[in-house]
């Protein structure tokens, strides 16, 4: 556990991996919220909490729970389970605690819900930190910190994609393209760009 | 074995979670006015903020509050309104409908001074020597008011003028802060006269420029038996405390500047 591994997780979440453009996870709201930039900065850092908050507690279960009973192939069931409990926890005590925090939210936490970015994250966190059924040192560090950086990853995305479709909003789009297909065909030259990153080496 | 161990850790696993949220439920429940879904559920849901809240639930809030009128929002149909107060206990404070107008008549009638061909945005144009109308108080024709308007009221006619459509304008005044040129006023729709023009120039000036124009000739003045129009700073302006919407301005008017909707 060094400062090294931990840039490196970082480099490779936010860039390398980037968990839109290079992982193609959590594309629906990628290209549905992406219109205008407020949403889709509200979306991406409820995302980013969720993230990071069920990359912490999925370890956990994973750790004292599924691999002691020999359940490890129970994983995708059981964190779908804990990341639906996870979201109505937290939504409940956000609208406790700070109603203006969730009416900013909106109805995005509870969306979240059933995004696969989160499940991919936690699925990702196991499969890199866990060496035949043993964690590696540091490895709950790790996957929070992976957690963090794969949401601060799907934020640039989020943020590169509506800063552009608001500057279409501007330009005479053939009739055709117009909105949709115009995003997905946005959405592939950016990740083309993205692949781009794959060719650095750490 | 195995299945057993599987079926009761995920079954422990489902009645932990289900017990700590029905728990969690339960001690971070949020006491919601019923109230309060019900009026939110019967407003308009368009957030233009022309009450002054952000946004209908914040209305919904202050409605509740008491600190503000149900008749303040412009949106909500009469009878809306007259549910609303049902729920609140409340009457509703009549207040007279208004309607977007365009006070200006140019479009086609006004000459071009150059040929605009950039962002095709009214706010873009006007940074461009203030548009491409030789006319500086002219309508650009580039439809800002009609993004803006939350409705669908607007739409741009054959003349390249934007009209308001009376039966869907809500008066939220979108379209007044969205236009650069600053050429919409809200008028009650009661008053069906008005100054179809924005311009400034003497009347050589606007003639050369825009066929449509208010040349300041008066003769509005002399045939209102109410002392109801003026021309200030070679525009007619119409005083609508005093004017009957009788119409004799809009008879004598020799550009037919001045018009009834």
């Amino acid at each position: 556990m060094n400062l090294h591994e931990f840039l490196s997780i970082f480099i490779s979440a936010v860039f390398i991996y980037n968990v839109i453009l290079s992982r193609f996870l959590g594309l629906c709201p990628f290209v549905a919220i992406s219109k205008e930039t407020k949403p889709a900065f509200a979306m991406s850092a409820a995302v980013t909490f969720v993230i990071t908050a069920s990359s912490a507690v999925t370890w956990f279960i994973y750790r004292f729970l599924l691999l002691p009973f020999n359940l490890a192939y129970l994983r995708t069931l059981s964190f779908v389970l804990v990341i639906a409990a996870l979201v109505q926890l937290i939504e409940m005590i956000i609208r406790k605690v700070s109603p203006a925090l969730y009416r900013a939210f909106g109805i995005y936490l509870t969306l979240i819900t059933t995004n696969c970015a989160v499940l991919g994250a936690a699925v990702l966190n196991i499969d890199m930190f866990f060496v035949k059924g043993k964690p590696v040192v540091g490895s709950f560090y790790y996957s929070l910190f992976q957690g963090v950086c794969m949401g601060l990853g799907y934020t640039l995305a989020m943020l590169i994609m509506s800063g552009i479709r608001e500057r279409l909003e501007f330009c005479k789009v053939p009739r055709a393209l117009h909105n949709f297909p115009i995003a997905f065909i946005i959405a592939s030259v950016l990740s083309l760009s993205f692949m781009g990153f794959n060719g650095f080496k750490f | 074995m195995e299945i057993i161990s599987a079926v009761a850790i995920l079954g422990f696993l489902g009645l932990v979670f289900g017990i700590g949220l029905a728990f969690a439920s339960k001690k971070f429940s949020v006491h919601l006015d019923p109230k309060l879904e019900q009026v939110q559920h019967l407003l308009p849901g368009g957030n233009c903020g022309a009450c002054g809240n952000p946004g209908c639930f914040g209305f919904a809030e202050s409605l509740l509050k008491g600190s503000n009128n149900v008749d303040d929002c412009r949106v909500c149909s009469e009878e809306i309104k007259e549910k609303i107060a049902g729920i609140l206990g409340v009457s509703v404070g009549k207040q007279a409908k208004k309607i977007a107008l365009l006070h200006c008549g140019g479009g086609v009638k006004a000459r071009d001074k150059y040929i605009y061909d950039g962002v095709h945005d009214c706010v873009s144009a006007n940074m461009v020597l203030g548009g491409q109308k030789a006319c500086v108080f002219a309508c650009l024709g580039f439809a800002t008011c009609v993004k803006a308007c939350p409705f669908g009221a607007i739409s741009i006619s054959a003349d390249g003028l934007p009209v308001v459509d009376k039966d869907k304008c809500r008066s939220c005044g979108k379209c007044v802060s969205a236009c650069p040129k600053k050429l919409f006023s809200l008028v009650e729709s009661s008053h069906s006269v008005y100054v179809g023009c924005s311009s400034h120039d003497t009347g050589k000036n606007v003639r050369a420029v825009c066929s449509a124009g208010c040349i300041a000739c008066r003769l509005c003045e002399k045939a209102c038996k109410f002392d109801a129009i003026h021309v200030v700073d070679n525009l007619a302006v119409i005083d609508y405390n005093k004017c009957t919407s009788c119409g004799e301005c809009v008879k004598v008017c020799p550009n037919k500047t001045l018009k009834t909707r």
